[in-house]
């Protein structure tokens, strides 16, 4: 087969798939403002999306947060620009790693989670066998998948932040001598209102994100359990590419002018 | 004049790919009848009942339910149309984030609004029925043996008492008691609730007690139709080949002898 043939074959699938996708989110977005809705569903993913995402999230953030302020300290410390320190790290937390690294993690333990459940009960037949009782799998499975994780990214987020500017704060007071009021005051002076909206929206577009990978891929796979495992790894290497083209495309709107 | 049937399919193709799986299914089904359909594995009698269910499209024909077209609707209408219908499907198909009564109630609550403390109550009952006691209720679909998930499948399918009740080889994997315990099962949805039952079946007894009808699947068509009583003298070689259960005669299983 010769290249333009394969380059060609390439684009034709990705856009089939780019339609297959946006028609999978129109569909449940039409679903969204529709009754019934169901309420028991959101709050077990919201359980599931949020609480036990908050160990990885937190260590995640924890262990950033020191690593960062670490490498800030020693390559400030050339210019004798130590000062800066508490307000590089957390404007690169709060505008940048704490929802990157946050939904990178979160995506990891749910695009997967969610596109395994949903890609076995595809597999099993329970997807059939909710629409022989009268009830639509993208209001059951899908829908609250994605309002929870719109609504709990960016609580996690937010939590990472605080986390990951104290991880910061503990390498600056414990190991490096800074004064811990003096650290405080320059990071709360330098953190504006646009940082932390534009984290929360990164979230909130985030834990879409995540929720459509993996229920998406969950909702279309075939083939038995190897279908599933395929499901399962497209969820979250498709979310992670997704999240990653989301913050660059968000950090351009908000600070690129 | 005669009657609208209550299902209707006149020349159904459905294809995945090149492979052809139904070639022009033409077949009616009274109100109150009970029609089994009986073929060789993998023939397409699964892929039937979704098609009349909705879940598969066909590419060619029609499909009537109540002198409606079904491939038409869409919908609220389809969902309306869905909470008359039972469903067994072959692989049981229980939700297994769910316990074993909030399977059998989940039609009841979803499509019927009844509460859900009531729709337990219904729920055990209907296990009852299929001889699960009321702790089988409890448990969660993957603590239950094979035969215990059909039956269980079985008490969802008729919970809601649907006018028209598929089910796919209710009997298979079960002992021959319970095997005619579910038989009386149907055959009493039949009878007391006026349902409206397609069975697929390669159980040849149960086709007996449970059918008023045999139709059989053969390369995608419905190659013989008659009431049960004239399914031993058929004189058509694919149906004596098939309820005999013989290797030889027409229909050629895909086999290489060593
Ligand atoms: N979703 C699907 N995609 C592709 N092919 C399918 C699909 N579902 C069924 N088939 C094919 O259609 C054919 C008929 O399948 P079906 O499940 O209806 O058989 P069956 O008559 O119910 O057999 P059995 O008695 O073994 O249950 C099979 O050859 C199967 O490979
Ligand atoms: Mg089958």
């Amino acid at each position: 087969m010769n290249f333009f043939a394969i380059i060609g074959r390439f684009t034709l699938n990705a856009l089939a798939a780019l339609g297959r996708l946006t028609l999978f989110a129109g569909q449940a977005l039409g679903h969204l403002a529709r009754p019934p809705f169901f309420i028991r569903n959101i709050s077990q993913q919201i359980l599931t999306i949020g609480y036990f995402s908050l160990p990885v999230v937190g260590l995640t953030a924890l262990f950033t947060g020191a690593a960062l302020a670490q490498q800030i300290y020693v390559g400030s410390a050339r210019f004798n620009a130590e000062s800066t320190m508490a307000a590089v790290v957390v404007i690169a937390i709060v505008r940048e790693l704490g929802p990157v690294l946050g939904g990178l993690m979160v995506a990891g333990r749910v695009s997967s989670a969610m596109a395994a459940e949903i890609g076995t009960m595809r597999v099993t037949e329970q997807i059939d066998a909710l629409v022989t009782l009268s009830t639509d799998p993208y209001k059951y499975l899908v829908v609250p998948r994605l309002i929870a994780g719109v609504i709990t990214l960016p609580f996690l987020v937010a939590v990472a932040n605080i986390i990951g500017v104290f991880g910061g704060f503990l390498v600056a007071t414990q190991r490096l001598g800074f004064n811990a009021g003096n650290y405080l005051s320059v990071t709360m002076n330098f953190l504006e209102a646009t940082d932390i909206v534009s984290s929360l929206v990164k979230a909130a577009v985030f834990g879409f994100i995540i929720a459509l990978m993996g229920s998406y891929h969950g909702y279309h796979s075939s083939g038995g359990a190897q279908g599933v495992g395929r499901a399962t790894t497209d969820a979250v290497v498709s979310a992670f590419i997704l999240i990653l083209l989301a913050n660059l495309i968000i950090t351009i709107m908000v600070f690129g002018s | 004049m005669k009657d609208t049937p209550k299902i209707a399919l006149d020349g159904v193709k459905k294809r995945f790919g090149s492979k052809v799986v139904l070639d022009g299914v033409t077949l009616n089904i009274a109100k109150g009848e009970s029609l089994v359909v009986i073929g060789g594995s993998g023939t397409g009698k699964s892929v039937l009942l979704k098609c009349i269910l909705g879940l598969l499209k066909p590419e060619e024909g029609s499909i009537h339910i109540d002198g409606e077209n079904t491939l038409t609707r869409s919908g609220k209408s389809r969902r309306e149309q869905m909470a008359r219908f039972g469903m067994l499907f072959q692989g049981a198909a229980l939700f297994d984030s769910l316990p074993v009564w909030e399977n059998v109630a989940f039609g009841l609550m979803k499509a019927h609004g009844v509460k859900r403390k009531d729709a337990r109550d219904i729920a055990l009952e209907k296990l009852g029925r299929v001889g699960l006691s009321e702790d089988v209720g409890a448990l969660f679909p993957d603590e239950l043996s094979g035969g215990m998930k059909k039956r269980v499948g079985l008490a969802r399918a008729i919970a809601a008492d649907p006018d028209i009740i598929f089910f796919d080889e209710p009997t298979t994997g079960l002992d021959p008691i319970m095997s005619d315990i579910i038989n009386d099962l149907i055959v009493e949805s039949v009878r007391d609730l006026g349902a409206t039952t397609i069975t697929i079946t390669h159980d040849m007894a149960s086709a007996r007690k449970i059918a008023h009808s045999i139709a059989m699947l053969h390369k995608g068509q419905i190659i013989w139709q008659g009431s049960q009583d004239d399914v031993d003298n058929s004189g058509n070689a694919y149906v004596e080949q098939f309820i005999h259960g013989r290797a030889e005669g027409p229909i050629k299983m895909a086999v290489r002898k060593g």
